[in-house]
C-alpha cells in the first residue's frame, strides 16, 4: 500500500471537485473492497475523496411511487429499512445473501455497485490479468476459474461481477444517478455495468469522475412474487457461484409480468428480456421454466470441465433458474430456516 | 467383543480433577487480550519491521534485484536477499529440524534458484511496518523462468517408493496371499480411485516472529510462533552458530497451528538472520497469502481394491496411494497403513509412493496420512457392504480386528466396538432404511445416514518438566511445551494438582520458553499423555521430598512409611491405610524452613510395551446429510462421533479438540482445497474469502461421545490423546451418507455442489 492523502468532502459536488483536483484519486466509500485493493497494490491511489459525510445515506420515497436508496445508505441499513423490507423484499433478500452482517454494515449502496471482480487473479499481481494489467493476458481462460462466468464472455476476460445487490437491482430495473465534472444524469441499470469485449479493465460505464449519488427503485416490486436463489460453496461469507434474482406479477397461475437476473455467470448481472417475454402471459409450469432456463444459457461458453473449472455452472444455471421461478410463483420456500440457501443474516 | 487389557489405573480416579470438566485456565487471558502471540510482544529499545517478497515463479533463477532503488526510500533499513545473506551453517544437516522429513530443507535467501512459486527471495527491513510493506511492493526482481512442473496426475510415471527417513513414518505393510487371484475370484467386490488435492492449514494466526535483540552479546529473545518452541531452538542454534543458551524461543500462545508450525517457518529464520546482522530488534510477520506459501496435505491419488465371501467376510485388501513432494525433500505420510489395521484379511497389497514436482514440501496436517487413507479406506468399505448385502456398521464389526494385523500384536485396548454401538444408540441408526434414496425430510430433501471408522497410534515421546514448591504452597510446573488451543495448559495444571493433591488454584503451569525442560513438538496427539507423565513424575519427585521432611517433624503421624503407602489429598500426605495419619502440606514446609523445593520430571516412550503391542486410538463417526438433488447442495446435519481414546484428562478441552476434529471433516468433506493453475505453477486462491472453511451456518449439531478405556500400558497415565482422532471418519461417513441418500458414490474431495449435478 502507498501513501496517500485523504479528504473528507461534505457535498457531493464538493466531492466531484475534490477528486477532479488530484491526479490517481479515488471515491472511499465503506472502504470494504478499495482498501483491500490498496493492501494487495493492484490500486494505488494517491489521494482518497472519503464520501462518508456526504448527506447521501437517506432512503426515501419518490413522487413516482418508487424509492430512492442514497448512495450512501449502508447494506444493512437499506436492507433493514422498513419500505425496503415491506415493498421491495426482494432487495432485502438479496442484500442479506452477501458478505457478513460486518461488511454490510460498512458497505455503502454506491461502493456496493463499483466492488471488483473476485477472479483470483485480478488480486494476484504475481498472474497475468487483462482486467488488472491490460495486454497481459487472462490467466482463468485455462486455469481455475470456478468463481468466472459462462455468459458474454471474451477471451480477453471471463470475470463476474460479484455482487448480489446488483442482481436484485437489475430485475427490479434500477435506475443509478450519477454526478460528474459535466453534471447529473442517470443510467438503466442494464447499461450500468457491461461485458468485457476487448475492454476488460473497465466493469461499468461510468465516466472518469463519476460519482453514484442515489439508486432509484420504480413503483413495482413485486412484493408478492419474489425469490433470490443463491448457491455458493459454504453457507455464508462466499460469493455465489450462482444466483437468480426473480420478480413476479401472477394473476392466479398466469405470470403477468416477469422479471429476473442471474448473478455469479457474467461480468454484469445477466438479464435476458427475450426469456422474460417467454414467462409473461404463461401458466406457470416446470416445462415453461425449463424453457425458459435453456433460452438463457443458449449461448452459454463454459471454460474446462471438472470442479475447478466453470463449465457446471450452465447446467447449475439452468437449474436455478427453474427453481427460482418455482419459488417465487409459489412463495412458500423459507429464507432462513435451515441456513440452507439463504444463510442470512 | 472388545480384548481390553485393563490394569489397575497408576493416576487415582478418586481424583479430584483429573476427568473434570475443567475451564481452560489461559481463557481469560485469551478473551480478554492479555494473552501475547508472537507478533504482539513489545520490545527493548526501536522495533523494525521486516516483510518478506515471495517469488511469483515456479522455477527459474533470480538474475538480478533492484535493492538500491528500495534502499533509496528513506527508512528502509536493509534488503536481504541470496545476494547479502550471511554465510551460514553449510551441512543440511544443520537445517533439519525434530520433524523433517528425509532430503535437504529448504534454505531461505540461500540461492538464486526458485524452486517453488511464493518461495521467499528476499526480506525487507524498515522502520515501520507500512513502509517495509510498501518497499517490499515496489522492490523489482527478474527472474530466468524455468519450465516447470506441478502436475500430479501426469507425473505418475516418475513415481518412486517412499524413502524411510522420516521420523514416525512407517513403510506400507508388506502383502499376503495373492491379492489378485483372490481379487478374482471373491463373490462381492469394489475397486475405486479416490482423489483430494492440497489443503492448507490455515490457522488463524499468522506465523511470526520478533525478536527482542537486548545488545550485543547478550542473549536474544525470539518471540515465534510455533507448535515446539525447542524445535525452533535446536534449528536457529545449529544455523546460526548460537548456543542453545543463546537462542532463546518463547512461544507462550499459538493461535491453531494444526502441523503448519511443526517445522520452523522461514519467518523466524528471517527475523533471526535480520536482527543478528542489524543488531536490532525485528518483527516479521506473514501475510494471508504466504501461509500458502509453506506445507500442506498433499495432493493424493489412491487406488482401492477390496472384496469379500458370501459371509461379508473380507478377503482382499489392496491399498495404494501416491502423493506429491517436493524437489528437495521426501514428505511422507502414513497413508495406506490403517487400512492393514482397521481390517483385516487373507490376501492384502500396499503401496505408497511419491512424485517430486515444483512445490514447496507438503507438511503434517492434522490426522497426517489417517485422514488422506480413512477416507477412501471407509468409503470403499461402505461401497463393499452394500455390494455384499450388509448393512454398514454390521459390515464393520463383521470385520472387525480384535489384534493389530498389520504388526500381529494385540492393542494395548480397543473399544471401536463400543464405539459403534454407542454411537448408533446415540444417532438412531436402527431407524436407518438401508435402501440408498430411501429417506426424505418433510420438506422433501433426500436424507442419508453414513458412519466410518478411524484408527490414530497413541505414541509418547521424551518429555521433561520442572516442578517448584515454594514455602507459601504454591506450585509452579514448567514444560518447554505448546498450546496451539489444545487445552495444554488446564490438563497439565490438573495433572500437577491431581498429583500434590492441591487445589487448582494453588497450582500454575507455564510453557513455550525454551528456558524451561525440554518437550516434543505439539503434534501427533502425543502431548497430554508425554508431558502429563513428565509432569507427573516432576510431582511425585516432589512428594517425595515432602515425605521425607514430613518424616523428620516431631512426632510424625507419616513416620516409617513407604511412599508408595502415602497419597496427596485436600492439601494433606495421608497414608493410604489410615487417612487420620495425616500431615497438612503447608505444615512440612513450614517445619522444615525451606524456600522451595524443586524436582524434575521425565518421560519416554517404553520400548518394551512398543515391541509387544499395537496402541491406538479410534473413533465411529455417524453423520446424517440432507441433499437438494437438483442443485447439488449437501448439508451435514448431525454429527455423533464416539471416540475411545484411553483415559479423558478433561471432558471438556476433550470434546472441544474432537468437535474441532468433526468440523475440520466436514470442511475436508464438503469444502476444503487449493487450487493450483498449472500453468503458473501455482495456488491461486490462498486467501479466506476463497479458501472455503465452514462457517457457523454450515455446522448443526455435532455430539462427541467418549468411550473411556482404562490403559497404562499405552501410556504411563493411561492417556491417549485426542488430538486427531476427531476428525477421521468424518469425511468418509459424509461421502457415504451422500451415497445413501442419493445412489451417487463420490471418490473425489470436497464435495462440491458440481460433484452432484
Ligand atoms: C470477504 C468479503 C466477502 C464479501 N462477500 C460478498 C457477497 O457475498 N456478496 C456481495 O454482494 N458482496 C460481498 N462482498 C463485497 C461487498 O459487498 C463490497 O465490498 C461492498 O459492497 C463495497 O462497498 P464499499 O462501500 O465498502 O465500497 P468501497 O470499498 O469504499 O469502494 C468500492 C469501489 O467503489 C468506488 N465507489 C465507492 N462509492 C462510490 C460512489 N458513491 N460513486 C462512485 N464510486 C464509488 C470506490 O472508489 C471503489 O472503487 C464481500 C466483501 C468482502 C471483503
Ligand atoms: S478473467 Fe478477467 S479478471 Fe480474471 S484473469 Fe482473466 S482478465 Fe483477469
Amino acid at each position: 500500500m502507498n501513501s496517500f492523502t485523504l479528504t473528507q468532502a461534505t457535498a457531493a459536488d464538493e466531492a466531484v471537485r475534490d477528486l477532479a483536483s488530484h491526479d490517481g484519486a479515488a471515491y472511499l466509500g465503506g472502504g470494504t473492497n478499495l482498501v483491500d485493493l490498496m493492501k494487495y497494490n493492484l490500486t494505488r491511489p494517491t489521494h482518497l475523496t472519503s464520501l462518508g459525510l456526504l448527506p447521501l445515506a437517506d432512503i426515501t420515497s419518490l413522487p413516482d411511487g418508487g424509492l430512492r436508496l442514497g448512495a450512501l445508505a449502508t447494506n444493512a441499513d437499506t436492507a433493514w429499512h422498513p419500505e425496503v423490507e415491506k415493498r421491495y423484499p426482494l432487495l432485502s433478500q438479496t442484500i442479506l445473501a452477501g458478505a457478513t452482517p460486518q461488511l454490510r454494515n460498512a458497505a455503502t449502496n454506491g461502493g456496493n455497485l463499483n466492488q471488483r471482480t473476485r477472479c483470483y487473479y485480478f488480486y494476484d499481481l504475481a498472474t497475468p490479468c487483462n482486467k488488472r494489467e491490460p495486454g497481459t493476458g487472462c490467466s482463468a481462460l485455462t486455469g481455475p476459474n470456478r468463481v468466472c462466468g459462462v455468459l458474454g464472455t471474451s477471451e480477453s476476460c471471463i470475470a463476474t461481477h460479484p455482487s448480489d445487490m446488483c442482481v436484485a437491482l437489475a430485475a427490479l430495473e434500477a435506475v443509478v444517478r450519477v454526478q460528474g465534472p459535466d453534471g447529473e444524469r442517470t443510467i438503466k441499470f442494464e447499461d450500468y455495468h457491461r461485458l468485457p469485449g476487448d475492454k476488460p479493465e473497465a466493469d461499468n460505464t461510468l465516466k472518469a469522475g463519476e460519482l453514484v449519488t442515489a439508486i432509484d427503485l420504480p413503483e413495482e416490486g413485486y412484493a408478492d412474487h419474489f425469490t433470490y436463489l443463491k448457491l455458493r460453496d459454504r453457507s455464508s461469507y462466499a460469493f455465489a457461484l450462482v444466483s437468480v434474482a426473480v420478480g413476479l406479477k401472477m394473476n392466479g397461475s398466469t405470470i403477468e409480468k416477469a422479471r429476473f437476473a442471474v448473478g455469479g455467470v457474467a461480468h454484469k448481472p445477466w438479464r435476458d428480456q427475450e426469456a422474460e417475454q417467454l414467462l409473461e402471459g404463461q401458466t406457470a409450469s416446470p416445462d415453461l421454466f425449463r424453457k425458459v432456463a435453456t433460452k438463457v444459457f443458449a449461448e452459454a461458453k463454459g471454460y474446462g470441465e471438472g470442479s475447478l473449472h466453470n463449465s457446471f455452472k450452465i447446467e447449475l444455471g439452468k437449474r436455478a433458474i427453474v427453481r427460482a421461478l418455482k419459488q417465487a410463483v409459489e412463495m412458500d420456500y423459507e429464507v432462513n430456516s435451515n441456513a440452507f440457501l439463504n444463510s442470512n443474516p | 467383543m472388545s480384548q481390553t487389557i485393563a490394569t489397575p489405573p497408576t493416576v487415582r480416579l478418586d481424583s479430584d480433577v483429573i476427568g473434570k470438566p475443567i475451564n481452560r485456565t489461559e481463557g481469560p487471558a485469551k478473551v480478554s487480550g492479555a494473552a501475547k502471540y508472537a507478533a504482539e510482544f513489545d520490545v527493548t529499545g526501536p522495533l523494525w519491521y521486516g516483510y518478506i517478497v515471495s517469488s511469483p515463479v515456479a522455477k527459474g533463477k533470480i538474475t538480478k534485484i533492484h535493492a538500491e532503488e528500495v534502499l533509496a526510500i528513506p527508512g528502509v533499513q536493509r534488503v536481504f536477499s541470496h545476494e547479502n545473506v550471511p554465510s551460514l551453517a553449510w551441512f543440511d544437516r544443520a537445517y533439519k529440524d525434530d520433524v523433517a522429513p528425509g532430503g535437504s530443507p529448504f534454505r531461505p535467501l540461500h540461492e538464486p534458484e526458485i524452486m517453488f512459486s511464493q518461495q521467499p527471495v528476499a526480506l525487507v527491513v524498515a522502520e515501520t511496518f507500512e513502509l517495509a510493506r510498501y518497499a517490499a511492493s515496489v522492490l523489482r526482481i527478474e527472474y530466468d523462468v524455468e519450465k516447470h512442473n506441478t502436475d500430479l496426475e501426469s507425473s505418475i510415471g516418475e513415481a518412486f517408493d517412499a524413502p524411510k527417513g522420516k521420523t514416525g513414518f512407517l513403510p506400507p505393510p508388506k502383502p499376503k496371499g495373492d491379492m489378485n487371484k483372490a481379487f478374482a475370484d471373491a463373490p462381492h467386490k469394489v475397486a475405486g480411485e479416490y482423489i483430494h488435492r492440497a489443503q492448507h492449514h490455515n490457522p488463524m494466526e499468522m506465523f511470526a516472529t520478533t525478536v527482542d535483540w537486548l545488545g550485543d552479546g547478550k542473549k536474544m529473545k525470539i518471540y515465534d510462533k510455533t507448535q515446539g518452541a525447542p524445535n525452533v531452538q535446536q534449528y536457529i542454534a545449529k544455523i546460526f552458530g548460537l548456543s542453545k543458551d543463546e537462542a532463546r524461543i518463547i512461544s507462550k500462545y499459538t493461535g491453531g497451528g494444526f502441523g503448519a508450525g511443526l517445522r520452523p517457518q522461514y519467518q523466524v529464520f528471517l527475523a533471526v538472520m535480520a536482527a543478528l546482522e542489524l543488531e536490532h530488534s525485528i518483527r516479521v510477520v506473514m501475510n494471508r497469502s504466504q501461509m500458502f506459501s509453506m506445507g500442506y496435505r498433499p495432493h493424493t491419488l489412491q487406488k482401492l481394491r477390496l472384496a469379500a465371501d458370501d459371509l461379508g467376510h473380507l478377503q482382499a485388501i489392496e491399498h495404494k496411494a501416491l502423493a506429491e513432494t517436493s524437489q528437495f525433500e521426501n514428505e511422507t505420510e502414513t497413508v495406506v497403513n490403517w487400512s492393514a489395521i482397521l481390517y483385516d484379511a487373507p490376501n492384502t497389497n500396499f503401496d505408497y509412493q511419491l512424485t517430486k514436482l515444483d512445490l514447496n514440501t507438503p507438511a503434517d496436517m492434522r490426522a497426517p496420512g489417517a485422514a488422506t487413507g480413512s477416507f477412501a479406506l471407509e468409503s470403499a468399505i461402505d461401497e463393499l457392504s452394500y455390494e455384499a448385502g450388509k448393512d454398514p456398521l454390521e459390515f464393520r464389526l463383521l470385520n472387525y480386528t480384535y489384534e493389530d494385523p498389520s504388526e500381529n500384536k494385540p492393542f494395548t485396548s480397543k473399544r471401536l466396538d463400543d464405539c459403534y454401538h454407542e454411537g448408533a444408540a446415540r444417532f438412531g441408526w436402527e431407524k436407518r432404511n438401508p435402501a440408498p434414496r430411501s429417506m426424505r425430510d418433510e420438506k422433501g430433501l433426500l436424507v442419508g445416514w453414513g458412519v466410518a471408522a478411524g484408527c490414530w497410534d497413541a505414541s509418547t515421546q521424551k518429555a521433561a518438566a520442572k516442578a517448584v514448591l515454594t514455602a507459601d504452597g504454591h506450585l509452579t510446573v514448567s514444560s518447554a511445551t505448546n498450546d496451539q488451543g489444545a487445552g495444554t495448559y488446564v490438563i497439565m495444571t490438573q495433572m500437577a494438582a491431581q498429583t500434590l493433591g492441591l487445589p487448582m488454584s494453588q497450582v500454575t503451569f507455564n510453557l513455550g520458553d525454551t528456558d524451561m525442560p525440554a518437550a516434543p513438538v505439539q503434534g501427533g496427539s502425543w502431548t497430554a499423555n508425554s508431558v502429563g507423565a513428565a509432569v507427573k513424575n516432576a510431582c511425585q519427585e516432589i512428594g517425595k521430598k515432602l515425605l521425607k521432611l514430613a518424616q523428620k517433624m516431631d512426632d510424625s503421624p507419616l513416620a516409617g512409611v513407604d511412599f508408595e503407602d502415602v497419597q496427596f489429598v485436600d492439601g494433606h500426605l495421608r497414608t493410604n491405610e489410615d487417612i487420620t495419619r495425616s500431615v497438612a502440606i503447608a505444615d512440612v514446609l513450614a517445619a522444615s524452613g525451606e524456600a522451595k523445593l524443586e524436582a524434575d520430571g521425565k518421560a519416554g516412550p517404553n520400548p518394551l510395551n512398543m515391541l509387544k503391542y499395537s496402541m491406538h486410538s479410534h473413533n465411529a463417526a455417524f453423520v446424517e446429510v440432507k441433499v437438494d438433488e437438483d442443485l447439488g447442495t449437501i448439508h451435514v446435519t448431525r454429527v455423533v462421533n464416539a471416540v475411545a481414546a484411553g483415559r479423558i484428562m478433561n471432558p471438556k478441552t476433550a470434546r472441544s479438540q474432537v468437535l474441532g476434529g468433526t468440523v475440520w471433516g466436514v470442511s475436508m468433506a464438503l469444502m476444503e482445497e487449493t487450487y493450483l493453475n498449472k500453468d503458473l505453477g501455482r495456488y491461486v486462491n490462498h486467501n479466506y474469502a476463497e479458501y472455503h472453511i465452514p462457517t457457523n451456518a454450515d455446522i448443526h449439531k455435532i455430539d462427541v461421545i467418549f468411550v473411556e478405556e482404562e490403559d497404562d500400558i499405552a501410556s504411563s497415565i493411561g492417556v491417549k490423546g485426542v488430538g486427531e482422532i476427531g476428525m477421521l471418519g468424518v469425511a468418509a461417513a459424509i461421502a457415504n451418507a451422500v451415497y445413501h441418500a442419493t445412489g451417487k458414490r463420490v471418490r473425489e474431495l470436497p464435495l462440491t455442489i458440481d460433484k452432484l449435478l
